[in-house]
């Protein structure tokens, strides 16, 4: 026998009630902001009521009980009854499960969504030109360590380092520079010019300050990383050469970019070929085999 | 003398009211009883009290870092002066930070002299698999709070530390510098890096870590604790003996998963 609750004296299932109750809610929300949707849910809620009420009051129809009569005891669900129709409670919990999932669906990915994608978008990836004052303050052949903000407003958090040499003029005559960033290219350390630096010489121009540096090299004080003049690796753990700014000069100022990676540069100074990549991290590889291990930039690297 | 015995009684009777009020409504009192008086295996030792020792670090961490978080100031231009703060004028700041600090260091070491004593016992092996599991995972989220405690203090160390440790991340194949990008916020450590750290290390994290303990220890008390090695008896009673004899057979598990 089936469940006496599902058999006695309950009306048919109706769909009206939620019409009835999406007009009142018009009504409602009509009362605040406006008059046409007040009466537009005046409307709805008086048809559908309506409606509901004809469909209490009418004789019932033939009850599609009988299925559930036949059914014996003990039915274990089975794919055959998937095409079957479901009985009152197999549809309620699942439309309890499917509602659930909805509501935890609509609060749960705005909120993953705010916590994962301001990492990969807006403030955070953008990267700021930086004005490092008038290219004379770069004597040619000589390094030049330039501490600075890149974005002021995010304060000294933002605070970076590049050493800057002025190649004097490529062969067709255009101005060259290396720009190095003093981020160690094995995890990220600040790297350091081994040479002395003449304090004495120290310039300050616009929150920038400059200091002129003999530097034959470059050492990384964590783990021991060096690199050459050119910012080629010739000891220790780092995978590539070191990052560098693209730069331009506007009105004789000295005008840093965004960064880039560096795979290996040939040759010296204005001559230099230099392998150009995207931003990537510290320890990721820019070329050889190892760099099938990274095959996405991340959103940002590319300036 | 009847009279004595009789108000002694009554005496009993009031004393145990509130806590049959309590266990008619909710049946914690039989739960409570459930957790803590439990059969052991005699030969047990003080061995056996490194994991409860890791709880009891555990819970320090917790309170002092409460109490540090009353005081810590997780924005980049305030937090190093917040900190300062703490240890040279707070009242007994020194103290509570240090054991919060030390403390930090206490409770990993106590976790891996915890997981050695369950390894050279052999008490991860059937039925105490899914414990074993549960308290690698306690070991992961003990490890995080340490990688993302580090930075709060927001000094030097603190920060460079934790450049290496992100590109660390970083350097995984195919995720890594995503995985580093989101644990950084941007292209690069700033001001969200230090609130992000800060919502892990006291929201985050400790909320995994208490919901894994409470989850070991349901499997504690469900499982019951394992017997020495050299034990002659299994779970504190006689080895099962099946009808065959021995041969070929090491233990029955059975018997011990009664208990």
């Amino acid at each position: 026998m089936s469940d006496e609750h599902d058999t006695h004296e309950l009306p048919t299932p109706s769909l009206w009630p939620i019409g009835f109750a999406i007009g009142v809610a018009c009504v409602l929300v009509g009362l605040v902001v406006s008059v046409p949707v007040l009466i537009v849910g005046a409307v709805i809620a008086i048809v559908f009521g309506l409606l509901w009420v004809r469909d209490l009051v009418s004789p019932r129809r033939a009850a599609p009980a009988a299925p559930a009569a036949a059914e014996p005891v003990g039915h274990v669900a089975t794919v055959a009854d998937l095409g079957a129709p479901v009985d009152r409670a197999g549809f309620l919990s699942a439309a309890t499960i499917g509602v659930s999932g909805l509501i935890g669906a609509a609060v749960t990915l705005p909120v993953l969504g705010f916590a994962v994608l301001p990492s990969f978008e807006g403030d955070g990836v953008k990267t700021h030109d930086v004005n490092l004052g008038p290219i004379t303050n770069f004597p040619e052949g000589e390094y030049v360590i330039a501490t600075f903000l890149e974005n002021p407003d995010r304060g000294e958090v933002t605070r970076r380092t590049a050493f800057i040499r002025n190649n004097g003029r490529t062969n067709d005559g255009t101005p060259s520079f290396t720009a190095i960033y003093s981020r160690c290219v094995h995890l990220g350390c600040p790297v350091q010019p081994n040479g002395p630096i003449d304090e004495n010489a120290m310039k300050e121009v616009n929150g920038v300050e400059l200091r002129p540096v003999l530097a034959a090299s470059f050492g990384c004080p964590c783990h021991g990383g060096l690199y050459d003049s050119e910012g080629n690796r010739f000891a220790g753990p780092p995978v590539r050469s070191l990052d560098r700014f693209e730069f331009s000069i506007v009105n004789g100022d000295l005008i840093l970019g965004r960064t880039f990676s560096v795979g290996h540069v040939e040759g010296v100074g204005a001559t230099a070929r230099i392998a150009k990549y995207y931003k990537a991290y510290p320890g990721v590889h820019v070329d050889g085999v190892e760099r099938i291990l990274y095959p996405i930039p991340t959103p940002g690297s590319r300036g | 003398m009847a009279t004595k015995a009789a108000r002694r009684k009554q005496l009993e009777a009031a004393a145990l009211y509130p806590l049959d009020w309590t266990e008619e409504r909710s049946g914690l009192v039989g739960y409570t009883k459930w957790f803590l008086f439990r059969k052991v295996p005699h030969d047990i030792s003080w061995a056996q009290t490194l994991g409860a020792a890791a709880l009891t670090a555990f819970i320090v961490q917790a309170v002092t870092g409460v109490v540090l978080a009353m005081y810590y100031k997780p924005d980049p231009d305030a937090a190093y002066a917040s900190v300062v703060n703490i240890t040279e004028n707070v009242t007994l700041g020194w103290l509570v930070r240090g054991m919060h600090k030390w403390g930090a260091s206490v409770f990993i070491i106590l976790l891996f002299f915890h997981m050695a004593r369950v390894f050279l016992f052999g008490a991860y092996k059937y039925p105490r698999e899914l414990n074993w599991i549960v308290g690698v995972l306690i070991l992961v989220s003990g490890m995080a709070e340490g990688f993302t405690g580090y930075l709060l203090p927001w000094d030097n160390t603190a920060y460079w530390a934790t450049v290496v440790g992100i590109n660390i991340n970083a350097t995984g194949p195919f995720v890594g510098p995503f995985l580093a990008q989101f644990l950084q916020g941007g292209l690069n450590i700033g001001p969200d890096t230090l609130a992000k750290f800060y919502a892990f290390h006291m929201l985050v994290l400790p909320g995994a870590i208490f919901a894994l303990i409470g989850l070991h220890l349901y499997l504690v008390v469900r499982l019951g604790v394992t017997s020495p090695p050299w034990s002659p008896s299994a779970a504190g009673r006689d080895r099962h003996e099946p009808e065959g004899g021995r041969e070929g057979l090491i233990r029955d598990p059975a018997s011990e998963v009664e208990a």
